[in-house]
């Protein structure tokens, strides 16, 4: 069955967690107890109707005022797909919260209430998911009851979307538009006859149907070596195996490999895994490989192919969404984490911030608050290899590292072209 | 339907998180109690570090009310994967006076296990704790990352997590924090039980639906046991059950079931109109029972 991993971005009171609930209400994803616990607290509360947001709200503050704090994860399924839902906060502080729930997604869901149309957290929203080259986007206009389920509305807001979003390119960025009334079902699970003038699919349709796109990268072979087993035991006296997930392309027994930093090259001997091994090894596969030379290889080394090399280069060109309570420090240093290493950096340039509402450029900004995002260069201690973002997402984003608090405090998307 | 791929995604990424704590951290430690979820976190130790030992040590908390048949299982399966397993008990905590034994009908040292848990972090100097908690099993849960930073109390602040983004985790701590890791915190339940028919994975009998005697009580099927405090007149019967997640005796009810094959078992799970943790009794105390005990540095 295919999985479909999906966030919902929105402002407070849009109704996410409402829908997701709704989703699952309609789907009969729900547990009685699940559904129980539901009945009991809305009653509690003196509502007249389920509210469905409980489900997803489950930390105390978050029942207490009704939001949703942090990033909660949803596992379901409908007979045609398995779905994976990152339920992400509205709140323009935890938008670093966004940027957590919708990094490994390939689709995100934006959600605007049809009273207010797009609003200044909806570009914001809708930025950051162009910025993470979220394949699919869905807007979903929410609260269509209390506008009349007026097709003039979708309409107004549905243009206005696009206006903003056409000012950005969209290489493989596909967008849609669907009305919702997440409160009282209508066209989430079932069509709805006051949304009759709406031909498009219902929401769960669109979800079961969009085609799932390839995140993964078929081109550029990478293996970051995460970690090197050398048993030294009676039974496995001279194995020395280095073990990581292939993080683009593929490598198979006998290929010629090169070892980054040393340039080395050697062959694969073997690809190991638990109960045998492998002919080949795919993007996103956990191995241990075999060389057929003694090399001296450590972590955060990288195995790739002769042939096509990554950027090696201790410059990084980037695009950085800081998520640190304090500002960026142009003059600081920070660690970057990235593939299986972790190297001191500090800025070399600080090239532009940027006003998600107007996409405008300011380079005499100088720093980057939290949730603002923006594009610097760094300069790292020793060589990275890595590639463009959008060619390779896994060995084309990191995060960077305060070192007195040791909270992350970016996301990385490496912008080489 | 199991779906290989899907499986094979899940533990792969699993394998990936393990050797990231085996990489970041000097003292981790898997921690071990005998259900599926830890059996499931020993088969993907395996296959992160064979034909190398593990970079970590088992260590289980024994509360003194385990089934008998999930220590016996743990003994084995120690024997059998050679390494090293260290076992604290709640019983010294109590001796130790630094917890007190509840009492009453509900009593349970579900709660008490918390503080031996921490007292073995500081003396074994731990800085990683590998558990098998899923964002599925309970609300709370769903709001946890992989790599949970704990202060020195052990505690959990939902509201100041890290942002974990794409597959790069963030494992750098002060000294006296710790990290809890959870690399199955992406399966389903029923990935879960897939996976152990995958990979032909022993686990207690208690799992498989077996006669049993069982006191009735508020609704749920207690298992009958010396720790239990029984009070007069409740109905003992006896029934064919199993039970569908493995905690202590007196907070884990069983569901009458006749599965004694896993297929049985996956079927009926695929089929149920209750959650795993409704038949956990420690999470009935309050809505937000989960969430209370991991702000004191529950697992």
């Amino acid at each position: 069955m295919d999985v479909l991993r999906f966030s919902t971005a929105g402002s407070v009171d849009d109704g996410k967690s409402t829908l997701i609930g709704r989703l699952m209400y309609d789907t009969k994803a729900l547990r009685t107890d699940q559904l129980e616990a539901v009945e009991r607290t809305s009653k509690r509360r003196g509502h007249d109707y389920l509210d469905l947001s409980l489900l997803t709200d489950g930390l105390k503050a978050e029942r207490e005022q009704g939001i949703t704090i942090d990033v909660a994860h949803i596992y379901f399924n409908t007979p045609r797909r398995k779905f994976i839902i990152t339920d992400t906060p509205g709140h323009v502080e935890y938008t670093r919260n966004m940027v957590t729930g919708a990094s490994n997604t390939n689709l995100a869901i934006i959600l605007i209430d049809a009273r207010h149309g797009v609003v200044e957290q909806t570009f914001r929203h809708y930025y950051i998911a162009w910025l993470l080259k979220i394949p699919q986007i869905v807007v979903a206009v929410n609260k269509m009851d209390l506008v009349d389920y007026a097709q003039e509305r979708f309409d107004e807001i549905t243009t206005e979307f696009r206006k903003f979003a056409g000012n950005l390119s969209h290489k493989g960025q596909e967008i849609s538009f669907i009305p919702v009334n997440a409160l009282g079902g209508d066209n989430v699970v079932y069509a709805s006859e006051k949304l009759a003038w709406y031909e498009g699919k219902t929401l769960l349709e669109h979800l079961e149907t969009v085609p799932i796109p390839v995140t993964a990268n078929l081109t550029e072979a990478r293996f970051p070596v995460q970690w090197v087993i050398r048993p030294q035991s009676e039974a496995h006296r001279d194995y020395r195996g280095y073990s990581g997930r292939v993080a683009g392309g593929s490598f198979s027994k006998g290929d010629e490999v090169m070892v980054l930093p040393s340039r080395k090259t050697s062959r694969i001997q073997s690809i190991d895994v638990l109960d045998g091994t492998l002919e080949q090894a795919d993007h996103g596969r956990s191995v241990t490989i075999r060389l057929e030379d003694d090399i001296d290889i450590s972590r955060g080394d990288m195995l790739v192919k002769p042939n096509n090399l990554p950027v090696i280069s201790q410059d990084i060109q980037a695009d950085l969404c800081w998520m640190g309570d304090e500002a960026l420090n142009p003059a600081g240093r920070y660690l970057l984490q990235h593939a299986a290493s972790r190297t001191p950096v500090k800025v070399r340039q600080f090239a532009y911030k940027v006003d998600p509402t107007t996409l405008e450029k300011d380079e005499e900004a100088g720093e980057l608050a939290l949730n603002e995002i923006g594009r610097v260069v760094l300069r790292s201690a020793k060589p990275l290899f890595y590639d463009d973002y959008g060619q390779n997402r896994a060995n084309g984003a990191f995060v960077l590292i305060d070192e007195h608090s040791n909270n992350t405090v970016a996301a990385g998307m490496i912008a080489e072209r | 339907m199991t779906d290989l791929k899907y499986l094979q995604e899940l533990e792969d990424e699993a394998i990936y998180i393990m050797r990231e704590v085996a990489a970041q951290f000097e003292r981790p430690a898997l921690l071990f109690s005998g259900g599926k979820d830890s059996i499931t976190l020993v088969r993907l130790a395996e296959k992160a570090f064979r034909p190398g030992r593990f970079p970590f040590i088992l260590l289980h908390v024994d509360t003194g009310h385990n089934f008998p048949e999930t220590i016996d299982f743990r003994d084995r399966l120690v024997a059998r994967i050679g390494e090293r397993l260290e076992v604290r008990y709640v019983q010294t905590s109590i001796d130790q006076k630094k917890v007190k034994e509840e009492s009453g009908k509900y009593a349970s040292r579900n709660a008490l296990q918390t503080v031996t848990l921490l007292d073995a972090i500081e003396e074994l100097k731990l800085d990683a704790c590998i558990g098998g908690a899923r964002r599925d099993e309970e609300k709370a849960r769903a709001k946890e990352r992989v790599f949970s930073v704990r202060d020195e109390f052990g505690q959990w602040d939902a509201k100041r997590q890290r942002p974990e983004l794409w597959n790069i985790y963030n494992g750098r701590i002060q000294i006296g924090e710790n990290v809890r890791v959870f690399p199955i915190s992406n399966w389903t339940e029923l990935d879960v039980w897939n996976y152990i028919k995958k990979e032909n994975l022993e686990i207690p009998s208690i799992y498989y639906a077996h006669r049993r005697k069982l006191v009735m009580r508020d609704g749920f099927l207690w298992p009958h046991s010396e720790f239990l405090n029984i009070e007069e007149g409740e109905p003992i019967v006896e029934r064919s059950v199993r039970f569908r997640t493995v905690g202590d005796m007196t907070c884990t009810a069983a569901v009458e079931s006749e599965a004694d094959q896993i297929d049985q078992i996956i079927a009926e799970i695929s089929a149920s109109t209750i959650t795993e943790r409704g038949a956990r009794i420690d999470d009935k105390r309050s809505e937000t029972a989960m969430e209370n005990r991991k702000e004191a540095g529950y697992f």
